[in-house]
């Protein structure tokens, strides 16, 4: 482990802003695809549904 | 061709076919996704955990683990969507084609995030958010390349005819991705240099360069696993859309 308080951790060397700002709209982006996705997935899902009756 | 498909016992080809790859995708993605999301935890500790600070960046230099990836993968996944648009084109295959469009949206996700990560870099290291510089204007047009296609894709009602002006467009925008990888190179941009190459020992240390490797790996299973659930909805869409219009 590199850090010694989670202060620290957190402040990354005064690049807080910078560095999780890039992490968080990351992950952000990536967790948005794919609930995106998972809906899409319903629709079509609910279309074959209707299309098979 | 058939030929080839019996003696190896095995008949790839069948995969070539919408509906056997449908189950197949379905069968992949659970296991991408596990592996994506363990790799990506692994990556981040080593990333934001582990891994010492930079003598040069301090603590900033840590956006590399997130910047890195997507930027390679926003090159990457262009040219694996304008392979696929061109097999399309040569084989007239369909799922080649449903696969180019199911990798754009993903390739335009990872192009902004790249492109955002290096504006969040690029503050506190050069003091200016963007610089039009060779690597980062390069990179910008492919965002518009992607951003094209897929709306070229969705302008043309004729899915055929779309699938076709896609795809050329796609071929000819491959030419941008070399553009972009070896801009530092070529031009004295105010984006460093590449830390990684083939023939020199990397520029960052092991643990560093670990962090990034794991997190890319991350990535690529992440990109295949949405990119197969995409696939998978344009193949119903497709298929559903077709059934409508034959009414039976």
């Amino acid at each position: 482990m590199y850090w010694n308080s989670l202060s620290e951790f957190l402040a990354m060397g005064g690049y807080g802003f910078y560095v999780w700002g890039s992490f968080g709209l990351t992950f952000a982006v990536m967790t948005i695809e794919l609930w995106l996705l998972k809906k899409r997935q319903k629709r079509v899902m609910q279309l074959v549904k209707q299309e098979a009756i | 061709m058939k030929n080839l498909a019996t003696k190896s016992g095995f008949n790839w080809l069948k995969y070539a076919s919408p509906k056997t790859f449908y189950p197949l995708a379905g069968k992949l993605i659970p296991w991408c996704a596990i592996s994506a999301a363990t790799l990506i935890a692994y990556g981040l500790y080593i990333g934001l955990l582990v891994a010492p600070t930079d003598f040069q960046q301090g603590e900033g230099y840590r956006i590399i683990f997130v910047h890195v990836p997507a930027a390679w993968f926003s090159m990457f996944l262009y040219l694996l969507m304008a392979l696929y648009a061109g097999m399309g084109l040569v084989f007239n295959a369909k799922l080649s084609y449903l696969m180019a469009t199911a990798i754009a949206p993903t390739g335009a996700m990872f192009t902004l995030l790249a492109l955002v990560t290096g504006s969040l870099w690029g503050k506190p290291m050069w003091g200016a958010w963007w610089v039009w510089d060779a690597r980062l204007t390069s990179e910008l047009i492919l965002l518009f390349l992607y951003i094209g296609y897929i709306s070229l894709q969705a302008a043309i009602d004729d899915k055929t005819r779309a699938d076709k002006a896609s795809a050329v467009l796609a071929l000819v925008g491959a030419i941008n991705v070399p553009i972009i990888f070896f801009s530092v190179k070529w031009w004295n941009t105010l984006h460093q240099g590449s830390s990684i190459s083939l023939t020199k020992a990397p520029a960052m240390a092991a643990i560093m360069l670990q962090g990034m490797l794991i997190m890319a790996i991350g990535f690529w299973l992440y990109s295949i696993a949405v990119i197969l659930m995409r696939v998978r909805c344009e193949i119903l869409e497709r298929d559903s859309k077709t059934a409508m219009f034959r009414q039976d």
